[in-house]
């Protein structure tokens, strides 16, 4: 478990993975051992999102964060190519079609959901700009489950608090994550993905 | 049994028009969608399945509404003048007023609550508070939420969330919506910039009663459209940091004309005060019209001697089936037009004009 504090000023450090000057300054604490790591804006972007696969991020910075992005848009594109063509399949619980649903827009049982699947999760990525649900569940959630939603929704606040250029918020965030993060790995559970 | 006269007589709470920056925001209002599992949703189902699914909603319904709530009523019974009372009253949406077989609706206390049975969705759930308190709603329906889950099963998938009928609900099924009146905005044309910029934030805006209904008295309804891969707070988060920026584009708005036209301004809602207080007859659309130039004028100090609730509770009250109820009789538009004009007079019976200028 780490904690990260995070300074900011120009005094012409240069970053530690590049040339560019380090304009951020975090200090991670962590089993009792402060660390200073010197980045610029870039890296310090990078740095901070790269926290995802828990603990401290290694020195090395991984230049792959890019790869996971596309992998995903190839995912979400390969769902979209899956609709129109496929053969009729009618839902277990009720009998409608994907296409009756699509012409009245409202589906007829819960289990619709199950059924359409594929279908139904490109069309929520288009609506809903995502695909996961991460707010209340209902009392009987298992706690795996529950941190499991925390998890993505702390990620996406990471993310937006990175696009935002708040690395101070962005930091606190990371934290969080790895505090969830180190609590998942002592209950047993594999890491959530 | 829902006291339909009592009803009549009275406001609710959320118009009253106090809650925090109650001169722009009339009020808040978050609902949620939940369904049963293992039962069809109502659209596509038969009476026989949406009477089951009635029965084992009821109780609980009514067990969750608080103390001093006005009760549960079947809908499906009433006749047409009063579900549509209860649609202007904001009880029951026009959705629910319009569908089929058995559905109810538990009204909480001063008209502040409503869970609805049966609607698009097993149960829509919606709270409502005068000016901007959406901490407050959330607060409230999540408690009653989490007492229904007590006693029933809600269709949830770990992957999807709460399922719905229609997949624009899914997730959170938390639609959160802030009721502003933005006349200064419309009369300037500004409002415009306001929905592109709602529009760029993935935020609907609809007039007073909801889905495809015209901006009557240039009350304007902003709310969420994304309901999934966020979590309630998150999504009352963001309604909370756009919301102040309307609010004040409206008041700077306001104060601009103020300091450029205040005589024009002030002739104007002077005279939108003298129609109503003289008319014989008048259309919901003119007094929709007047009484939002009105509640500006009240606003800005031109115009003293008549409270903000008065003029709140009249946009309500002259809509057609609260004066049918109101003059106890079914009556044709041009009857209805001057009832109109009557109970408008009778409410903002002359006060004296504030002195010219200054």
């Amino acid at each position: 478990m780490s904690r990260a504090r995070l300074t900011r000023d120009d005094t012409m450090k240069k970053c530690m993975r590049c040339t560019k000057p380090a304009t951020l300054h975090i200090t991670e604490i962590q089993l009792g051992q402060a660390q200073v790591v010197h980045l610029c804006e870039t890296c310090a972007q990078k740095y901070l999102s790269s926290t995802e696969v828990g603990g401290m991020p290694s020195m090395q910075m991984e230049d792959d964060e890019a790869v996971s992005e596309s992998e995903a848009e190839g995912v979400a594109l390969a769902a979209e190519e899956v609709e129109e063509d496929s053969p009729e399949v009618s839902c277990g619980g009720c009998g409608i079609t994907f296409k009756q649903f699509r012409s009245v827009g409202r589906l007829g049982c819960p289990q619709c959901y199950t059924s359409f699947h594929d279908d139904l999760q490109s069309l929520l990525e288009s609506i809903h700009q995502d695909t996961q649900h991460v707010g209340k569940c209902p009392p009987q959630t298992s706690a795996n489950t529950l941190r499991h939603h925390e998890l993505m929704r702390l990620r996406s606040e990471l993310k937006a608090s990175i696009e935002r250029e708040n690395y101070e918020e962005a930091a606190r965030i990371r934290d969080q994550i790895q505090v969830i993060e180190a609590q998942a790995a002592s209950s047993g559970e594999s890491p959530a993905e | 049994m829902l006291d339909f006269e009592a009803l009549t007589k009275s406001s609710g709470e959320w118009l009253k028009g106090v809650g925090p920056e109650s001169d722009v925001v009339v009020s808040s209002r978050i609902r949620l969608a939940r369904n049963l599992d293992r039962f069809p949703f109502p659209p596509q189902t038969s009476d026989a399945i949406r009477g089951e699914v009635e029965a084992v909603l009821r109780g609980p319904v009514v067990e969750v509404l608080p103390p001093g709530s006005m009760g549960y009523v079947r809908v499906d019974p009433l006749e047409t003048l009063d579900r549509q009372f209860l649609v202007e009253r904001q009880l029951i949406s026009r959705e629910h007023s319009e569908a089929k077989g058995p559905r109810g609706a538990g009204i909480g206390p001063q008209e502040s609550m409503s869970l609805m049975v049966n609607e698009e969705d097993h149960l829509r759930m919606q709270v409502l508070r005068s000016g901007l308190a959406l901490d407050e709603c959330w607060q409230e329906i999540n408690r009653i939420d989490d007492e229904l889950q007590q006693q029933v099963n809600f269709a949830f998938n770990e992957e999807f969330g709460y399922l719905t009928s229609c997949p624009t609900n899914v997730g959170t099924g938390m639609r959160v919506s802030v009721m502003l009146h933005l006349p200064a905005l419309v009369m300037t044309k500004e409002i415009q910039k306001v929905f592109q910029s709602m529009h760029k934030m993935s935020l609907a805006v609809r007039g007073l009663y909801g889905e495809g209904s015209q901006a009557m008295g240039d009350f304007y309804q902003i709310s969420n459209q994304m309901t999934l891969g966020k979590s309630e707070q998150q999504i009352i988060k963001s309604m909370q940091q756009v919301i102040p920026d309307v609010l004040e584009y409206e008041r700077r708005t306001r104060r601009e004309m103020v300091k450029d036209n205040r005589s024009k301004l002030h002739d104007k809602v002077s005279r939108a005060l003298g129609i109503l207080q003289s008319a014989r007859t008048i259309t919901s659309e003119e007094t929709m019209h007047l009484l939002s130039s009105l509640r500006l004028g009240i606003n800005l100090g031109l115009i003293d001697g008549i409270e903000i609730p008065t003029i709140n509770e009249l946009f309500i009250h002259t809509q057609p089936a609260h004066l049918q109820k109101l003059s106890g009789t079914p009556m044709e538009s041009s009857d209805r037009n001057a009832a109109r004009a009557s109970h408008i007079r009778l409410r903002l019976a002359p006060v004296e004009p504030t002195s010219e200028g200054e």
